[in-house]
């Protein structure tokens, strides 16, 4: 039994990494129709980033951390302007295979600067941070990364319900044309929903450097991981998203624990399958409201 | 006669470089009035509104000649994000709500033109125009009438403070009491808040009576124009537009020779 909520612990807390990755995947997507796929590399730079400023700079943590996420969210802005902003108009497909050429671009990057050797973080979190329930212990890491993603998800919240440049993005996503006709600037919901996606990304990049090490192969690799979390959950559903990543790491983290850790990877693409088969949209996607 | 709010001069707006829609269009809009454009489909009213409020460009139109002025300003081929900020706001034909928003936050993003986003005071104002939208503000508007809808899109306009009212077709697909409804709302606006709307209809009938000045178009060009009085009075439109017979009573399927008549600007 305790084997068994240590691992639900511990899916839970996997779970909401992937599932706030997942956050600026789907951010993207609903506001453009986009899928990024240089979303695992937007997580390496935000997470190379704060490597370099805490080893090289030597600057604290909280203060380095600040800077990433300030510093990726710049990132998104000039991303959107020179990149995506110009095929604005042409095919979706244009689009995607751009981000596929980001990925590349972003890769090569990394890997010229750090090369693709393991790095990692110096120990910061204190060990005071931990929780412990009898014998179920969440390391400290996890118990951070709890914190932010509740902190995110409410603040994501508050921004989408109640702020008037939240409704405004979710009116482009629901309705370009008409949005376009009451004076919303489309560009700037565009270029602000990048930057979104990059701060959130390099945030999840950062708590994934400090459970995995840094490392850009593995760091990419989670932005395939995204795509099962994303379809799961609904591609265009934020809340889905953060289910979609709980869901996934919780048969990970099962199948790790119960079966074998080498079908870890397997299994939840497996349960995706007949979940899709069930629910085409994904679990929480829109369906579309039609009116006759 | 008045101040005039917008001028339109000759204008022709050519699709994809290579289909030309409007072919030498000009008319003239007085502030403070209701002018309406009439037409059967297909004639150029839609592609005139949205050569003035830029919503030709994403659709890969152009006005390729030709001025628009607005205050004095040549607005023509301007980003819909310029136009919509100098006060001119365009409501889209057939009901372009958002579905997935609810009616209030439908509301609130018509002032994204407007600096600081002021909303509390005119969601006041919208509700009391429009009192069937206060039951409905919290639900999605994806699951509203066609009749709510419209209220919705033109509250939504309203938000946003326009001096220059541009409604499409607001009558489409709803029931003539609604339409009536509607078209009171519309009258209203312009006499209490002084602004100036443009209205394109097909139904003639109804949009003469508010209007106080009317053009009809044809094919990409205005073919006649006169006040609300004139054209209603007039013969060709009476016949054409208005369902009558040429004589004032009617139309009647008895009448065999019903194409005796002809555009005779066609």
């Amino acid at each position: 039994m305790d084997f068994f909520l240590q691992l639900l612990v511990n899916g839970v807390c996997v779970g909401l990494l992937y599932g706030i990755s997942a956050m600026g995947f789907v951010m993207i997507f609903k506001s453009s129709s986009v899928l990024n796929f240089a979303h695992g590399e937007l997580l390496a730079l935000g997470a190379f980033f704060f490597l370099a400023l805490i080893t090289w700079v030597k600057l604290p943590i909280l203060i380095a951390f600040i800077l990433t996420l300030i510093g990726c969210f710049i990132l998104g802005f000039i991303i959107e302007r020179f990149f995506l902003r110009p095929l604005i108009g042409e095919k979706l497909i244009f689009v995607i295979m751009l981000t596929v050429g980001l990925a590349a671009m972003f890769k090569g990057f990394i890997l010229l600067i750090w090369g693709g050797n393991l790095h990692t973080y110096p120990e910061f979190l204190p060990e005071t941070m931990s929780l412990q329930w009898g014998s179920i212990y969440i390391a400290p890491v996890y118990t951070a990364t709890l914190v932010i993603s509740v902190l995110f998800l409410v603040l994501f919240g508050l921004f989408f319900k109640k702020s008037s440049q939240g409704i405004y993005m979710r009116s482009v996503a629901d309705n370009q044309k008409a949005a376009l006709s009451l004076g919303v600037h489309v560009r700037r919901v565009f270029a602000l929903s990048w930057a979104i996606a990059a701060l959130v990304a390099s945030m999840s990049g950062i708590v994934l450097g400090i459970i995995n090490g840094v490392n850009v192969h593995d760091l990419s690799s989670i932005g395939l991981k995204v795509f099962p979390v994303v379809i799961l959950g609904g591609l265009d559903s934020i809340g889905g998203a953060i289910i979609g990543g709980i869901i996934i790491g919780l048969l990970e983290t099962f199948t790790g624990g119960y079966l074998s850790p080498s079908l870890r990877d397997v299994v939840p693409y497996i349960v995706l399958v007949f979940i899709l088969l069930i629910k085409p949209y994904g679990l929480f996607g829109l369906v579309e409201i039609e009116r006759v | 006669m008045g101040e005039i709010l917008l001028q339109i001069n000759n204008i022709s707006v050519v699709y994809s470089d290579v289909i030309q829609v409007l072919k030498g269009v000009s008319l003239s809009v007085e502030k403070g009035h209701i002018v309406s454009l009439l037409g059967s489909n297909g004639a150029g009213k839609t592609t005139t509104l949205k050569a003035i409020s830029g919503l030709l460009k994403p659709e890969n139109g152009e006005v390729t000649d030709g001025s628009i002025i607005y205050e004095n300003k040549n607005i023509q081929n301007q980003s819909p994000e310029y136009i919509t900020r100098q006060g001119i706001i365009q409501v889209l034909e057939g009901r372009q709500p958002f579905k997935y928003l609810t009616i209030e936050e439908n509301l609130r993003v018509g002032t994204a033109t407007r600096i600081g986003k002021p909303y509390k005071q005119d969601l006041e104002l919208v509700y009391n125009y429009f009192p069937a939208l206060v039951a409905r503000r919290k639900s999605l508007a994806g699951y509203c009438s066609g009749g709510e809808l419209q209220m919705l899109v033109i509250g939504r306009a309203l938000m946003a403070h326009p001096q220059l009212l541009m409604l499409d077709e607001p009558s489409l697909g709803l029931a003539p009491l609604v339409v009536k409804e509607i078209f009171n709302i519309i009258k209203k606006i312009n006499e209490e808040h002084d602004t100036t709307i443009i209205l394109v209809e097909q139904n003639a009938n109804m949009a003469l009576q508010v209007a106080h000045y009317g053009y009809v178009m044809e094919n990409g060009k205005i073919v006649m124009e006169g006040t609300a009085k004139e054209l209603s009075e007039n013969p060709d439109v009476k016949e054409f537009y208005l369902g009558m017979a040429a004589s004032g009573v009617a139309k009647s399927y008895k009448d065999v020779k019903s194409y005796r008549r002809r555009k005779r600007w066609l």
